[in-house]
């Protein structure tokens, strides 16, 4: 009998010890050499893995982080987390942090319920890009918003919800990250990505049809004819293919309510609403 | 039970509706205005060569075309442009057309109006294809590929099957139905001119089996004409469709991402073949074309001969108005047409229908969860598994599509005719084929 156990222990040992040295040997062979500081980085990045920097993931961002050059890194950014993670980022890496201004995503049409009510009905699937793949939409804009609400599905932040009374989606700002998962959905583009201005002072042309005054506005109260209003006021702006453009720079603070006063239509969106009271 | 040529793998038996079966074609007459967009094919949209003001007769060059996959543009009517502009299309986009005050009816002196059939092909194989390039002939099944790039051979590819496409699967139409028995022997002349152009012997009339008049009329013709011959098919949908065909026909089965010239087949609408013949016997362009005014809301059904930019509303006027069950006006078949949002679009080369449907056909009911049955699978002509891409579609993953398959998908609309939960397999197909090409 105890030889049995003897033998059986003295093969098992064997196994075990070939099976360990085995083991190391391969460790050290294909052993990956990660930076200790990409754990740091990863550990200060908000981890919501929205793909709002433009990278996959964060930690595929952290691992750019770390790639990039002192000057690189300055056009490197985290919408989600902002300035104070982009600091902190740089005070591992040993960089200076670049200040960024903080950005928020807006919608570019005021096609509600009211300014551009349904024409026809449509009981397909609840999905802005397969309707916008079928017709125009209910109003008949086909540049204006479907209201099926892709971007509602896509927010990874909630910061998104369908207004009932308007029937187009409204951007909470505290909880919008500016990812960016917005834009990228919308089959119109109507989204954009702008500066949240001081005290949330924007501007911006509601607007994206480039259809000639007349027939937009015949689906439309609020689109934007391309008057030319607002140029005159500020000659930034510009007025292209019948639609205007107010470029994310313009001083809101100064101009922004006389924009929104002067045009014709209500093309022109100032926030906050109550700038002036 | 039968042995009736069909393709193997899918499809379905939807209901027929052919209502219009036995009204004689008639001619829809002259509107007040039409409207003539200028991209009416697959390719470039035509180069627009009239502009206000211009007064043109019926059959005179509106738009040239503009590279090879694209096609000539042809006025319908004689009278004066008002205008060249982007207006409102059946799906409200806006598309650029020709608008046209329609002044009496002078046809150009070059188009031979007689109704005497000609029966002896004196061109040659490249003058058939300019003759066709100059018609603005496309394949009028609904795809609108310009017929002329079909019928001259790629360099080292050979054909030796021509097949002319007499189907017409989809429930409601019978404009093919009517054509091949009024104007039988035309056709049959038209694909012997293909056949010439290609250099085929043989051409194969495929008609399915509930059209016994028109297997009849084309019988009787085919006796005096060598090498063509008609093939009765069995009903099913989508047979009218090209792979489903040849797979009927030729037994050949066309490989993914290939086109039909890759097995030596050549597939022609009945109704492309008529226009052909009329391009080369009588100098005649593509400006009208015949399509079956239909529907369980329409008050009077007819097939009727249209000409093209003639707005979809002069037809509902011609038949009985819209009447208050009416939901849906539909362009084209009930399965792959098109429901419309403005019906003063107008009638393009490619519109086979007009169709007026009540709430019933119209709307689909509500969506309720998958249950894995996989009818969709079953019933799918390309086997492909519709409840895998929906499914895919819905949860994002883009990139798993293309081993699914999804861009040989038809469109032929089985999967979601055939779901019993109800779910639009359809619409995430083809939305699946829009991400992925765009991704490409």
């Amino acid at each position: 009998m105890d030889h049995v156990i003897l033998t059986s222990m003295a093969v098992l040992g064997g196994i075990a010890l070939i099976s360990a040295i085995i083991l190391y040997l391969a460790s050290k062979k294909f052993a990956v050499s990660e930076d200790a500081r990409i754990l740091e980085i990863d550990a200060v990045l908000p981890q919501a893995n929205c793909g709002g920097c433009g990278r996959a993931g964060c930690h595929d961002f952290a691992n750019a982080c770390l790639a990039a050059s002192e000057e690189e890194f300055g056009n490197l950014n985290c919408p989600v987390g902002g300035h104070p993670v982009m600091n902190k980022i740089a005070a591992i890496l040993g960089y200076a942090a670049v200040e960024r201004e903080p950005t928020v995503s807006v919608l570019r049409c005021n096609g509600t319920c009211e300014n551009a009510p349904a024409k026809i009905m449509y009981d397909g699937v609840s999905s802005c890009r397969i309707a916008n793949h079928i017709s125009s939409g209910l109003s008949g804009c086909p540049d204006g918003c479907l209201r099926l609400g892709d971007c509602v599905k896509a927010c990874p932040f909630d910061a998104l919800h369908i207004d009932e009374a308007t029937g187009i989606p409204v951007v909470n700002e505290e909880k919008c990250t500016s990812c960016g998962a917005c834009v990228r959905i919308c089959p119109r583009q109507l989204f954009e990505i702008r500066p949240r201005g001081k005290n949330g002072r924007r501007v911006y042309v509601a607007c994206r049809n480039t259809q000639k005054g007349a027939v937009a506005r015949k689906n439309c109260k609020a689109a934007c004819i391309a008057c030319g209003k607002c140029a005159k006021i500020c000659p930034e702006i510009t007025v292209e293919n019948n639609l205007s453009y107010i470029p994310p720079a313009i001083d809101a603070e100064r101009f922004g309510t006389e924009l929104a006063k002067a045009c014709p239509t209500g093309a022109i969106v100032a926030t906050p609403e109550n700038a002036d009271e | 039970m039968n042995n009736l040529k069909t393709f193997s793998m899918g499809g379905i038996h939807p209901d027929k509706y052919k209502i219009t079966t036995a009204s004689l074609i008639i001619d829809a007459g002259l509107p007040e205005t039409v409207y003539i967009p200028v991209k009416q094919h697959i390719g470039a949209p035509a180069k627009i060569l009239v502009q206000k003001g211009d007064k043109v007769k019926v059959g005179t060059l509106l738009a040239d075309s503009d590279g090879v996959v694209s096609a000539d543009v042809h006025s319908s009517v004689s009278g004066e442009v008002l205008k060249v502009e982007a207006l409102e299309s059946g799906s409200g986009y806006l598309e650029n057309m020709i608008t046209i005050k329609v002044e009496g009816d002078d046809f150009e002196p070059s188009i031979d109006r007689s109704e005497d059939i000609s029966r002896e092909i004196p061109y040659t194989p490249e003058q058939i294809v300019q003759k066709l390039r100059e018609a603005g002939i496309v394949g009028m099944g609904g795809a609108g590929y310009p017929t002329p790039i079909k019928t001259s051979l790629p360099e080292g590819k050979k054909a030796d099957c021509l097949i002319v496409n007499g189907i017409e699967c989809e429930p409601f139409l019978t404009a093919d139905d009517r054509l091949m028995i009024e104007k039988a022997e035309q056709i049959v002349i038209g694909a012997k001119i293909i056949n010439k152009a290609l250099g085929i012997q043989n051409a194969v009339i495929a008609v399915d089996e509930n059209k016994p008049q028109a297997i009849e009329a084309l019988s009787k013709i085919t006796r005096t004409y060598v090498g063509v011959n008609v093939q009765t098919c069995a009903t099913k949908y989508p047979q009218g469709g090209e792979k489903q065909l040849i797979a009927a026909v030729a037994k050949r089965e066309v490989p993914s991402g290939r086109l039909p010239i890759d097995v030596g087949c050549i597939v022609q609408n009945v109704g492309t073949v008529f226009a052909i013949y009329e391009a080369v016997m009588k100098n005649k362009p593509l400006f009208e074309r015949i399509l079956t005014v239909s529907g369980d809301a329409c008050r009077h059904p007819a097939n009727y001969r249209v000409r093209v930019g003639t707005p979809v509303s002069y037809l509902i006027e011609k038949s009985g108005g819209l009447s208050e069950e009416t939901a849906q006006v539909v362009l084209g078949g009930p399965m792959m047409g098109s429901s419309v949002t403005n019906i003063n679009a107008p009638v393009t080369k490619l519109t086979s229908g007009v169709l007026m449907l009540s709430d019933k056909l119209a709307h689909k009911g509500d969506e309720t969860d998958c249950i894995r049955c996989g009818k969709c699978a079953m019933a799918c002509p390309m086997g492909l598994e519709p409840f895998l891409i929906a499914r895919l579609m819905r949860a994002g993953q883009t990139e798993d599509l293309r081993g699914a398959h999804v861009l040989d998908c038809i469109e032929c609309g089985c999967c979601a005719y055939t779901c019993p939960a109800r779910v639009p397999l359809l619409d995430y197909c083809k939305l699946a084929k829009i991400e992925l090409k765009k991704k490409k």
